[in-house]
């Protein structure tokens, strides 16, 4: 007992000391990189990284170990998003702050307040919508699902008050101009502690919740429903749970996103957006990255957002030959390509089931990480 | 009254759309278990192979430009076999259910972007300047309709009919709805399993440049994202009606089309979607299986 107590101790000091040199490594960043680099390219990436990640760890727990498909996770970030962008507007238009003079502790406050209660009505409405969904199985459930995130979109663009320029009326299927953050890129450098904080906070909770006797309880969902259900575990109760606090922490990412970008549309939360915020995108990653492998789905989100990024703006695809060149005018074409090269040669992800962990790499006597599962 | 059966005539030609779609959907679900995310592309394929078969077809030949379909079905059934043959038949050898649907996505965004980079397809619409089926307006006892929706609904009727036919007398049909049912058991009673599932393939993808050809007859034009949405409500129509059922994705078809047409007329176009999958949601939760979909008992 006081072995295992040492051991999660140590763990604890180890995950702790690896936060700290993530946060270390950012502030050297902003402090050695020129303003032009750091601010105008650096900083938008991680912020959208930690949506990504949110976005990612959060399908996971549906569909990696609760074991069932959805496909409308998009529309959840979507109600995070409006939620936080109207009520900030709503605070601002209300005299309570301005995005440009308020103190920061105002500010931190303000971000937090808008994102918490965006993710809190997701949580909400996931709810209300898991107790009927969470009937259907497999591929009737990704259907179920899927309509839910379209009807989410179609509901939030006929809103009133959601559209044109905010609180006013109009359809929200045209951009909501200036949402109460909204930050311009130095504000988004000035507060880029806040989204990589929350980050990995709310990835520390989903890591606890599946190491939990939860988390076990989903698991055994996952292996075998009826077995599951046979040994005295309340397989509704669990996958509502599950379904409610994916959804919780895609609207935290639905926050995130309304703080860092200037306008929003229910278009682009949409499932048929060519872009790369669309649900499918989100289902891609986490099968690449391993379902059932929180770490993975982290690997995965970085590795496929850079992978977008640096084919739209790398500096090294000008040297690529002509031919090549003129793929790379479509980048969802090669990340097309990729994806399908690699499903074919890694049929189970990155990751498969194991979680990577700085203690595991650390001392590497037959520890299980945290959370992770025997294969 | 006129004007409600004028929208049920329009809600009967967008479900014969729906319905000739949603088929290839339910045969390809119902013999590996596979959403064809890729089908919607099949559309798009056929619209494109339209786009340039029918002027050569009606400029150089002087032939009716819906004779441009029979091209369109061959170029569809030879894509719908190549992507069954180099993409899901590797993964679904290796891979469980969730790596083939991810493969299905895949091949749907490659077709979508491989459309938008080739030049002469480009990602503006295109527009099919001839008339397809020389459509007039018709007055059928005081209904105004015109030839479009009249041909629509007999040609996706025949091909219905012709299917079904094809699916139970058949011993290719017999081939097919045994190896649905059982795999295992088609292989010992001497079906060839894969070439089975390559000709279903074939099928529904020659479905689709029918419906396409429905399709392009209506609004003429043709882009690289017009299957997405399209192919969308076509599947919901296949789990309305029942996935695998073959009447099932007929009636599921029939149904969606007449929903939105009707929900566009007298209640909001914008709402149309989200109505369409509201039913999908409230038949599902009443009936799980889909309309004529048999609820099979799991086993333990």
């Amino acid at each position: 007992m006081t072995d295992l107590r040492k051991k999660s101790a140590r763990g604890a000091i180890i995950n702790v000391a690896g936060i700290l040199l993530l946060v270390l490594i950012v502030f050297m960043l902003s402090v050695t990189m020129s303003d032009n680099d750091f601010r105008r390219k650096l900083v938008p990436i991680m912020w959208h990284l930690c949506i990504f990640i949110l976005l990612g760890t959060s399908l996971n727990l549906i569909m990696g170990f609760l074991g069932q498909l959805t496909l409308g996770h998009m529309g959840f970030m979507g109600i995070g998003a409006y939620t936080a962008a109207l009520t900030s507007l709503a605070l601002e238009r209300a005299g309570l702050f301005d995005t440009g003079t308020a103190s920061p502790i105002l500010m931190i406050a303000v971000m937090l307040g808008c994102c918490l209660l965006g993710a809190l009505l997701a949580g909400i409405v996931s709810l209300l919508m898991g107790i009927p969904a969470l009937r259907m199985r497999g591929d009737y459930l990704a259907i179920v699902t899927l309509g839910f995130g379209l009807i989410i979109e179609n509901v939030i663009s006929n809103l009133p008050f959601a559209g044109g320029n905010g609180l006013a009326e109009g359809s929200a299927s045209s951009a909501l101009y200036k949402t109460g953050l909204g930050f311009s890129t130095t504000l988004q450098a000035q507060y880029v502690y806040f989204p990589i904080l929350l980050t990995i906070v709310s990835v520390a909770f989903m890591f606890m919740f599946i190491s939990s006797k939860y988390g076990r309880a989903i698991k055994s969902i996952r292996e075998d429903e009826i077995a599951a259900n046979a040994s005295g575990i309340n397989a509704t109760y669990y996958k509502i749970l599950t379904f409610s606090i994916s959804a919780f922490f895609a609207g935290l990412a639905g926050g995130l996103y309304a703080i860092c970008t200037g306008s929003l549309s229910t278009a682009s939360f949409s499932f048929a957006s060519p872009s790369i915020w669309n649900s499918t995108f989100i289902v891609v990653l986490v099968v690449l990255g391993g379902m059932g492998s929180l770490t993975g789905s982290i690997i995965a989100a970085v590795g496929m957002y850079m992978l977008n990024y640096e084919i739209k703006n790398g500096k090294w695809v000008a040297l690529m030959p002509q031919f090549l060149q003129n793929l790379f005018a479509f980048p969802m074409l090669i990340y097309a390509l990729v994806l399908m090269v690699f499903i074919m040669f890694r049929p189970y992800g990155l990751m498969g089931t194991y979680e990577f962990s700085l203690r595991g790499l650390l001392f590497k006597k037959g520890e299980q990480a945290i959370g992770g599962d025997v294969k | 009254m006129t004007d409600f059966l004028q929208q049920v005539i329009v809600g009967l030609r967008i479900g014969s759309i729906y319905a000739l779609i949603a088929l290839g959907y339910t045969m390809v679900y119902g013999i590996i278990r596979l959403i064809n995310f890729a089908h919607g592309e099949f559309i798009m394929v056929g619209g494109y192979t339209l786009f340039f078969t029918i002027p050569i077809f009606t400029d150089s030949f002087g032939l009716p430009a819906w004779l441009g379909v029979f091209v369109a079905i061959v170029v569809c059934a030879i894509v719908g076999i190549l992507s069954e043959l180099l993409a899901y038949r590797p993964v679904r050898k290796k891979g469980n259910r969730m790596t083939a649907l991810i493969t299905a996505i895949g091949m749907s965004l490659l077709l979508q972007n491989i459309a938008q980079a080739i030049p002469a397809m480009g990602p503006n619409p295109r527009v099919i300047a001839e008339d397809i089926f020389q459509a007039g307006s018709l007055d059928i006892l005081g209904i105004t309709t015109n030839r479009t929706a009249i041909f629509t609904i007999v040609i996706a009727a025949f091909v219905m009919i012709g299917l079904q036919l094809f699916i139970q007398k058949t011993k290719l049909g017999r081939a097919m709805r045994s190896v649905s049912e059982n795999k295992a058991a088609s292989t010992l009673v001497g079906i060839n399993v894969n070439r089975t599932i390559v000709i279903t393939f074939a099928i529904g993808a020659g479905l689709a440049a029918v419906g396409a050809l429905m399709y392009c007859a209506q609004y003429r034009t043709v882009t690289n994202t017009m299957g997405s949405l399209l192919g969308l409500k076509a599947f919901v129509a296949a789990v309305l009606g029942g996935i695998g059922v073959i009447p099932g994705a007929m009636l599921g078809g029939m149904l969606i089309g007449l929903i939105e047409a009707l929900v566009t007329a007298y209640i909001s176009s914008s709402l149309a979607n989200a109505l369409v999958f509201l039913v999908l949601i409230i038949v599902l939760l009443l009936k799980p299986a889909g309309i004529m979909g048999k609820n099979v008992g799991e086993k333990v």
